[in-house]
């Protein structure tokens, strides 16, 4: 009866992630394009060999990992630049957190209005504005530089999720260690590299692996700032995006649902790496604290 | 050497050492009003009129005014945050109702396999929402749940179960084992083991977990998008019709998007200290 409590919770779960699921896989053995009538039919394979042949798929494929990766290993470089500030007593230091904090709590289809309309414009915008001193003037900086310009917002998105996970593994160091190399005649980049960075590099795996879970999401960002491309072409259509395309622009109800199987198996594939990761990361974490 | 010559560089190193505090302390804090920097300028901009929000350069002095909020609230964001308040709200409560017995059967009774049932939970947090859009919009279709508030209380459910149970399992297991031990040998059961052990320790824990659950639901654009567009929209998808219909009057548009902002940036304030805890999952400290 242990189990008793545990058991709402798992059926939850199991209901809301596998029944969709199912539908899904139905859904993709069919033809169903809600413009076609008739089209609602049992074809095979067919579909999935459409999103196979299908370019834009493949430079989904590249376009998620390009935008995933940047964003994480940026964030990751910034988010640790500033944990090592913050990681000081300084005054005003509980305000400097505070603020560098919140580009994580803002909304981000609010964050992607913002920069598309008061950061980016090519004529009002604060962009423009900060780099008209060095020539730069009028750049239509979406339209010209999709991937740069979403992966700047996502950048800055996503900076405090991993400076606070830094900071939380430079807290956790211990100070003996640090004593010991100092007494030893080692200069601050001398221990950073041979104490901290060895004792961080576990926590800045645990950043990049949850961060990745999520930006491997990235939606709204796109929908707002990019549709997909900048205006034209598919620069930013991530996989999310492109099945969205699919689905509720080309009303392909059964190409989207094979595209989507498609990615839950090799989401699956990477989870099941990331979580054999994690799994020793959390154990070790938990070992630390 | 003698004791004057061993303290002298020592003085010297401090001094030095200070300058350079200082200096890293200004570059700090010139690194956080950067990076700050568009969440003021929305709010500055929200207070503008539309004729000081276009100029070039941006305008810094300029004669601050409300119409702007006014004129969102006018222009129909009231029905949006009453569903947003209520989809939150909701969903929270039943993440809690869900995700209390489950950890407590994770962390203090711990059942068999524990460990495989935990990562079962944040396996389910790596599927791609995008898969199911397809799917959930048929079944809500079918049975009535398109433009209905439940719908989305259903889903973030799902979405924040995981990241509950892991929290909360975390705070449980700072219960310490003697306080249970003894409440078991005062033969109190398991009410006055809930209620006077565990619940007066955790209680900060699961307050930090609504709040944290609250800022994933407030923000949530996707399922929103496709399952509420039409009758019932949450504020990101108010925010974005905004966009569609109005993007020219910057003015207007950050103040909208200031009022759908401060909610959660309060919340995440407040939260602060947890919000690494919750976060990684109950992970960090």
């Amino acid at each position: 009866m242990r189990r008793a409590p545990l058991l709402p919770a798992l059926i939850y779960m199991i209901v809301v992630t596998q029944i969709p699921f199912v539908v899904t896989l139905w859904y993709s053995f069919r033809g169903w394009n809600t413009l076609t009538p008739g089209s609602n039919r049992w074809v095979g394979l067919k579909e999935y060999q459409l999103v196979f042949t299908d370019p834009v798929f493949r430079s989904a494929i590249i376009n998620t990992v390009v935008i995933t990766g940047s964003a994480v290993i940026l964030s990751m470089l910034l988010g640790t630049a500033l944990a090592i500030l913050l990681n000081r007593k300084f005054f005003g230091r509980g305000v400097v957190r505070t603020l560098l904090i919140t580009p994580f709590l803002v909304m981000p289809v609010a964050t992607a209005l913002l920069y598309k309309t008061t950061v980016y414009d090519p004529i009002f915008g604060l962009l423009d504005w900060i780099l008209s001193p060095f020539g730069v003037h009028h750049v239509n900086w979406i339209g010209s530089y999709a991937t740069p310009s979403l992966i700047a917002v996502l950048v800055w998105e996503w900076t405090p999720f991993m400076m606070l996970i830094v900071l939380a593994g430079l807290q956790g160091e211990s100070l003996e260690s640090l004593e010991a190399a100092r007494v030893d005649g080692a200069n601050s980049v001398q221990t950073f590299l041979a104490i901290t960075f060895p004792h961080l590099r576990r926590y800045i795996e645990l950043g990049m692996l949850l961060g990745s879970i999520y930006l491997l999401q990235t939606f709204g960002e796109i929908f707002v700032l990019t549709q997909g491309g900048g205006g034209h072409g598919t620069a930013t259509t991530n996989l999310p995006y492109y099945i969205y395309e699919l689905a509720f622009q080309q009303f392909n109800v059964s190409e989207a649902a094979a595209a989507g199987v498609i990615v839950v198996i090799g989401t699956e594939i990477v989870a099941t790496i990331a979580l054999r990761l994690l799994s020793g990361l959390f154990a070790a974490a938990e070992g630390m604290s | 050497m003698t004791v004057r010559e061993l303290h002298a560089p020592r003085r010297f190193r401090i001094t030095r050492h200070r300058a350079n505090g200082a200096f890293w302390s200004a570059i700090t804090w010139l690194l956080a009003i950067i990076l700050f920097f568009p969440v003021l300028w929305m709010v500055i901009t929200s207070f503008k009129s539309e004729g000081s929000a276009y100029t070039d350069p941006p305008k810094i002095v300029f004669h601050p005014t409300l119409t702007q909020f006014s004129q969102v609230f006018s222009s129909g964001a009231g029905p949006p945050f009453l569903h947003s308040v209520f989809v939150s709200l909701v969903s929270v409560l039943l993440v809690l109702a869900l995700a209390l017995p489950a950890a407590y059967a994770l962390a203090i009774r711990p059942v068999k396999r524990w460990r495989d049932t935990l990562f079962f939970f944040l396996s389910t947090k790596m599927l791609p929402y995008v898969a199911a859009i397809v799917p959930i919009y048929i079944i809500a279709l079918h049975v009535g749940l398109l433009d209905n508030d439940w719908a989305l209380v259903i889903l973030y459910t799902g979405f924040n179960l995981p990241l509950a149970v892991w929290m909360i399992r975390s705070f449980f297991l700072e219960v310490p084992r003697e306080l249970l031990e003894a409440a078991r040998i005062d033969g109190g059961g398991l009410r006055v083991e809930l209620t006077k052990v565990i619940m007066p320790i955790v209680a900060p824990g699961l307050a930090a977990t609504a709040l944290i659950c609250v800022i994933f639901t407030w923000n949530e654009f996707f399922f929103a998008y496709f399952l509420t567009a039409t009758k019932g929209p949450t504020v990101p998808i108010f925010l974005v019709s905004f966009l569609q219909s109005e993007g020219q009057y910057w003015a207007r548009l950050s103040a909208a998007a200031t009022a759908a902002c401060l909610p959660v940036i309060l919340a995440g304030w407040i939260a602060q200290k947890q919000l690494v805890r919750g976060l990684s999952l109950g992970a960090l400290k």
